[in-house]
Order: structure tokens, then sequence, then C-alpha cells
């Protein structure tokens, strides 16, 4: 299913396209990219676009990946001047006006990733070479958008990451084609370690319990990390089965470790499971070392928290947004998205509405399909962070979608802006309201530089254009 | 030493969900000679008449609250619960708190229903066909009760919790001689296996000292001439599939303050049960038991850091590991009897 149809020809055009690219002087903007509508992968043609919406829709991923859609759904309507127009009046990049993506109707198809890197590989496969999807987006599982990620590189289309987490994503397994506006591990122990030492103090003893595979370990790194540096200690790290659906026999062992924190490094029902398991072995109740033993969660949902129950109340995470905030752009989506399906939206779906808003105004600044033009317009220009000081610090600078003043970094194609930290609620009134805002941590909190150890080992290499 | 005994608790906790998927799979293997594998649905259908009860008993009607703001900047409706307007909020709250143990009473009339219809509408077209058909057919009726659930319910976990009373820890160790907290267990679990235990001996029991239960032991054993002895031995062995459905029914309602319940659960079990049936010896009741808590047990103390560390990744195999250990050396599973699934 995964294997890829580069031929020789398409290779040497391929490469030739690539080494074209490569070639061209910085100062080759969008109104020179306008000049070609064709010779890459998927060209439109002057009527309307087709974008890929890959997410889990079977699987035990299929409520989030749902989310994803509607917002999707709900992208695509206010890009068609269909709605209330939702961000598109608070984004700061006015490129967009209602009529589609450079005058084209956009037109959709979808496929399902059931969570599975082979299955989300065959369904992206299939958008692009049956549908004619020029750009692909999606998420829920980093293994996935890793091995979608690929794909769409191989293939010379745009591949915009809904939610994955994982450093590797614009770390080692990062691609010129590839973008991701969620926040990651790194960020996510960044933002949470302050909030836990101004809590629960320097001196803790922390027991990590973390999914055996790629996002997993990634947290684990990020985590241990930044919460060592104020002080914690590490008393053990346990890699669970992704399968694992009873965690009974991974929470015995922390009763009588010496440990006061646990960190799960789990997510969906993974987070339930463990979340739940600890709470009726009592370390919520515990005194250990003569402190209350405590519970933390680094990535929260807001759907797995609704699963969770009582079981989060006072249980701290993160997260990359959240309808809470007040901002313009979170209360225009809040509304529109409130408006059309009776909730509000989940941080999956915002990233995944502000990507497909994120790449149609890249397309329209850049004046072409050309996914080279739209990684140049992607990456920016010499934009930057106000109060970071870093070489590194320059890409495509907006606001208005929800989290502030954000950033696509041009050296890694991750969106660097504020992160949540977040506090299961005690009294919510009613089942969307689980979580609650503690802190916005700044984006200087959270940045790190592109050669940070734990994104080393990846090159983005050159933009693919395709066939 | 309390780390064992510990890792010993959670091993007859996980064995019991074993024991009862098993159990159920065995009655069936056992008397009607087929291979369901859509028994873990009939577990996960029993966890979702849990959640169907705890809606139930939460239905409400809502009221807006003018002091108070939805998400869009609207009147907040406030839900309130029908059955706390009607016996008071105290009563109320606490027929709601005990819908777990309530929808025991409500799944057993459903399980036995949906047995009885499983095996009349469709397992018994599949008596003489080949086990492959049987197993596509099972798997196949699986996958469609799972889906229709995802439909209707979701695909996230729904939180089921236990009564109040049964919420929190139980200091076990005090019991045993250790010191206070060094031991302490969660009381639903508890609460579970000795559960687990009633129903099996039940089972047994009723197998063993029933008339009933005499002439499916029978059937089992020689069906051809308990037919010829002119007892109806297919009747006898449809209310066996609707017990077994049964069992697994009230064993997923009484798992879900454990795990909270999603529409794959049924699946998640089902393979493990597999091999504990095939461990403990096909069409073997006791050794479906027994091996039920065996492999439970094994599978807590594979987990333990001490373990992992010496054999990395031993949790994730060892199942499958005792499995092929114990048919390479005793190739009808631990009490399997000669004759059963052989030609």
């Amino acid at each position: 299913m995964s294997k890829t149809n580069l031929t020789r020809r398409g290779l040497l055009k391929t490469g030739a396209g690539t080494g074209a690219a490569l070639a061209m002087p910085t100062i080759f903007s969008g109104a020179a990219w306008a000049a070609s509508h064709s010779g890459f992968t998927n060209a439109p043609g002057d009527s309307s676009v087709t974008l890929g919406f890959n997410v889990p829709q079977t699987g035990p991923y299929a409520d989030e990946g749902n989310d994803e859609l509607r917002a999707y759904l709900l992208a695509v309507e206010h890009l068609n001047g269909e709605g209330d127009g939702g961000m598109m009046s608070t984004f700061t990049s006015k490129s967009l006006d209602g009529t589609g993506i450079l005058g084209r109707k956009v037109n959709y198809v979808t496929g399902d990733t059931q969570t599975k890197s082979d299955a989300a590989r065959a369904s992206a496969k299939s958008m692009i070479e049956k549908d004619g999807a020029i750009m692909i987006s999606g998420g829920s599982s980093s293994g996935v958008a890793v091995a979608v990620q690929g794909l769409c590189q191989e293939a010379g289309v745009i591949f915009m990451a809904g939610l994955t987490h994982s450093n590797d994503t614009t770390g080692k397994d990062k691609k010129a084609n590839g973008f991701r506006h969620f926040f990651n591990a790194y960020m996510s122990g960044a933002a949470l370690a302050p909030v836990l030492e101004k809590t629960y103090g320097a001196d803790r003893r922390a027991y990590h319990l973390t999914a055996d595979y790629t996002w997993g370990w990634t947290q684990e790194e990020s985590i241990v990390a930044s919460t060592e540096a104020m002080g914690w200690q590490t008393v053990e790290k346990v890699r669970t089965p992704l399968a694992a659906t009873d965690f009974s026999s991974y929470i015995a062992p922390v009763l009588n470790s010496g440990a006061d924190v646990l960190v799960l490094n789990h997510y969906g029902g993974n987070m339930v499971n463990s979340l739940t398991n600890a709470v009726q072995f009592g370390l919520r109740d515990k005194q250990v070392n003569g402190k209350n033993f405590e519970i933390v969660v680094p990535l929260y949902s807001e759907l797995m928290a609704k699963g969770a129950g009582k079981n989060i109340e006072g249980v701290f995470g993160s997260t990359n947004w959240s309808w809470k905030l007040q901002d313009p752009g979170t209360l225009a989506f809040v509304k529109s998205f409130g408006t059309k399906y009776g909730f509000p939206p989940s941080n999956a779906a915002q990233t995944c509405y502000a990507q497909t808003m994120l790449y149609a105004d890249a397309v329209n600044r850049a004046g072409s399909f050309n996914p080279c033009a739209v990684v140049e317009a992607l990456e920016g220009d010499s934009s930057s962070l106000p109060g970071i000081d870093s070489a590194a610090n320059h890409g495509f600078v907006f606001d208005g979608l929800g989290n502030g003043q954000t950033m696509y970094r041009a050296s890694d194609h991750q969106c660097f802006k504020d992160v949540l930290v977040m506090k299961g609620k005690s009294n919510p009134d009613n089942e969307y309201d689980a979580l609650e805002i503690v802190e916005v941590t700044p984006v200087k909190q959270v940045w790190y530089e592109p050669d940070h150890p734990m994104f080393a080992g990846g090159d983005l290499g050159a933009c693919n254009p395709g066939a | 030493m309390d780390a064992i005994i510990l890792q010993i608790l959670n091993g007859l906790d996980k064995g019991s969900a074993y024991a009862l998927i098993a159990l159920g799979l065995t009655l069936i293997f056992g008397t009607l000679g087929v291979v369901n594998f859509a028994h873990g649905a009939l577990f996960m259908l029993g966890a979702f008449c849990a959640v169907t009860v705890q809606r139930i008993l939460s239905l409400s009607y809502s009221v807006l609250d003018e002091t108070k703001k939805d998400f869009l900047g609207n009147p907040l409706k406030v839900d309130t619960h029908y059955i706390e307007a009607w016996f008071g909020p105290e009563i109320g709250a606490s027929i709601i708190d005990w819908s777990v143990p309530l929808a025991i009473l409500f799944s057993i009339p459903v399980m036995i229903a949906v047995g009885f219809i499983m095996e009349r509408g469709l397992i018994k077209h599949f008596y003489k066909r080949p086990h492959a058909d049987q197993i596509l057919v099972t798997f196949g009726l699986a996958i469609v009760l799972q889906e229709i659930i995802k439909a209707y319910f979701g695909a996230n976990p729904i939180p089921t919790p236990a009564p109040a009373l049964f919420t929190g820890s139980f200091d076990f160790g005090v019991l045993i001689g250790f010191a206070e907290n060094a031991i302490t267990y969660p009381i639903w679990r508890l609460v579970y296996f000795i559960f687990a235990l009633l129903v099996i001996a039940a089972v047994f029991a009723f197998l063993q000292f029933t008339t009933f239960g005499m002439v499916v032991r029978a059937g089992m054993a020689d069906r051809e001439t308990v037919g010829l002895l002119g007892i109806n031995i297919d009747k006898r062995f449809t209310i066996m599939f609707a017990i077994a459905a049964c069992v697994a029914g009230v064993a997923g309602v009484m798992y879900t303050p454990i795990n909270s319940p999603n529409y794959h659960m049924g699946m998640d079990f089902l393979v493990l049960s597999f091999v504990v049936v095939v461990v403990g010896g096909m069409g073997s009741l006791p050794g479906a038991v027994l091996a039920g808590f065996m492999l439970g047990i094994l599978e807590a103390f594979a987990s333990m850091n001490e373990i992992k560390q010496f054999i990395p990744g031993i949790d994730q195999i060892i199942i499958y590991l005792v499995a092929i250990i114990i048919l390479l050396t005793r190739p009808r599973g631990l009490m399997g009897r000669k004759g059963v699934m052989e030609e």
C-alpha cells in the first residue's frame, strides 16, 4: 500500500523541478510563480481545486477525526464565501476574500486513516492519484503524520499536518513539503514545568508511564528534561504497550516506588484508562515524602478529558488552543463552529481549520498552487517574533487565527506561538467544560533553536513540486 | 513482597475478566461446536447495557438560566435529571450513582435475548459448516455490532463510575499483617474478582447439580446418543448459548467502572480470551477458568519493572510465549480432552 509511484521519468522531472527550484533566486516571488499553473502534481484547472482531508473516521480516534473533519468543512465553506466567514475576518493576512483559492472553488475529498500508518498512506495516495488532491491535511497520531508527510514529499504535494505532537514531525522527520501548526512535546514541557514548579515545588520525584511509540518517547524525553532542569528527580521511566487497556499492573509499582508525581505520557484511550486506573488505586489520596501525590497529563485533548470524567479534576496538562480564549479569532471561530454544530470546537479542530486557511492564504499570496511557491509563501520573509533573539527567528508571521501572534518558522516549518497550560475543572458546567486555562505561556518561553538535540538528525531538504 | 502481592491481586483481577469470557466461549464451543468470534462483542454489549442504564437514569430536562451564559453567549441550559425531580435530589442522585449494579438487572434479559436471537438467527445456519466459516461469520458479526455501537455512542470512552460506596481503595495489607497503606487495592476490582468467582461457581453448579445441566453435559459428551433418547438437545444448547451470552454481558457490565467502555473493548479481550481457551484446553470449562487466572497473573508479573529490565518487552508477549510452551508440551492444553477439534 505504501509503494510509491515514482517512475524513472517522474524522478527525472522531479529532480529537474527540484534543481530548478534550488537554483532560483530568492527574489523569485509570487508574481513569477503565477506565470505557471502547470509542471507540478495535480495542477488544478481554472474552475476548481481539490483538497484532501485525511483523518481517522473509524478506529479509536474517530470522534477526534470527525471533529477535525467538521473544521475542514467549515473552512471550505468560508473559503467559498459561504457562512459567516469565521476567522477569515480576523486573520491578519488579507488575501482570502471568499472566492475560493486563486478564484477557484474549493472542493474536497476525505480519507480514513484508521489511525494506522499504512491505511493513512493508502488513503492519501488515493486522494492524490485518483482525486487530484493538491494538498493533504489531517492528523491525530504522530506516527500517521510522519508517514503521510513522507508520502506527500515524494508525491510533490503539500502536507498541512493536523494534530501531531511528536518532536519528530518537525524534527528528525521534517520535510520541505510538510508544515505543522500544532505545538509539540518540547513546547508542552517548557510550558508545564514552571507551572508545576510553582504549584508542586522543585523537590519532587516523578514516575513516567509512556506509550511505546514515537510520540510517547519524545514527550517523555521532553518532560523529563524540563522537570529535571527545575530540580525534579526521575524515579522510573516505564514504557507501556500502545494496545494496553488495563494499566493496573503498571500503576501498582508506582505505589511504593518513592515517587510523588505520576506523569502519564499517554493520549486518547490510553490516557483515559491509565488516569482512571491511577485514581482507582488511590494515588491522588496518597501522601508520599510528606507531600500530596500528584498526576500530570502533559498533552490534553478536550474529547478525551470528557472520557476521563471526574478523574481529571485538578490534573495539569497542556493544549494548543482552547475555545475559552477570548481573542477575536477564537471568538469568531467558536461562534461559527458552535452555531453550525451546536458545541464548541476541540483544539484538534482549530489546528485543522487554521491549516486550511494558512494553505489557502499561502497559495493566494504566492499566486500559484505550485508546492514550491506555497512553501516559499509559508516560509515568509524576514519577519520575526518580537523579543526572541535568534538567527532562526524568521518566517511567516501572522495573527487572528486564535493563538495570538504566530510564526511559521522557515527553518523547520514549525509554528511558534503561545501554549496553554490547562487543568481539569472541579465543577464543570457541562461536558465541554472539563478543562480550564491556568496560564497562557508566552511563545518566548517555548522557543528552541532548530538544532536543539531533541530535534536533531533531520533534514528539511528541498521542496518537491512533483511531476 | 508487597509488590508481588499487588501483582497477584492484579493478575487475579485481569484473570477474572479472561476467565469469564473464556468460560462463555468454552460453553458455546463445548455445546454447539461453534468457534464464536463474536463473544468479545457480547462482553462489549454488556458494558453498553451499563451505559444505556446510566443514560436512561440520567434523562433530564433543560431550564434556561439567564444568569449564566453558554459558549456562544446565550443563556445557559441547565439540565435537571427527571429522576431527581421525581424522587428528590438525594434519592435521585443515589439511584444514578448505583446505575452499574442496576444495569446487571437490565443486562440479564437483554443479553439472553441477544444470545437467543444470535443463535437462532445466524449461528444455527453454520453448525455443519467448517470452523473457518464459523469464524468468518462470527467475526463479521462482531464488527457489525461494534460499528452499530460506535454509530450510536461514538468512539470515545464513556465514563461509567462505580457507586461512591465502592470507589477508592482498600487497605489489603493490614489484613495479612503488613504495615498500614503498604498494600492498598481498588475496592471495585476486589468486587469484580468476587463477582467473577460467584458467576463461575454458579455456572459450574448449574451444570453439575441440575437435571438441565446434566443433560447438557451428556450432550457435550455425546450429542447423538442424547438425541436418540428423545431429548431435544438443540433447544438446551440454544439456552446454553443465551446463558453464555449473559455471562459475557454481566462481565461487561461489571467491568465498566474499571475501564470506561468503548466500542472496541470486546476486540481487546477477544484474542486473549481465545488464547486462554486454547491454553486451558478446547471444550474444558475448568481449563478455561484455570488458564484465565494463570495467564492473568503471568501477565501482571511480566509488567513488573524488575522483569522488564531483565527481558525488555516481555509484558507484550508473555501470554503468547506461555501459550506456545504449553501447546508444545501439552498439545491439548492444560485440561483438554482427546477428540475435541481433532479429526
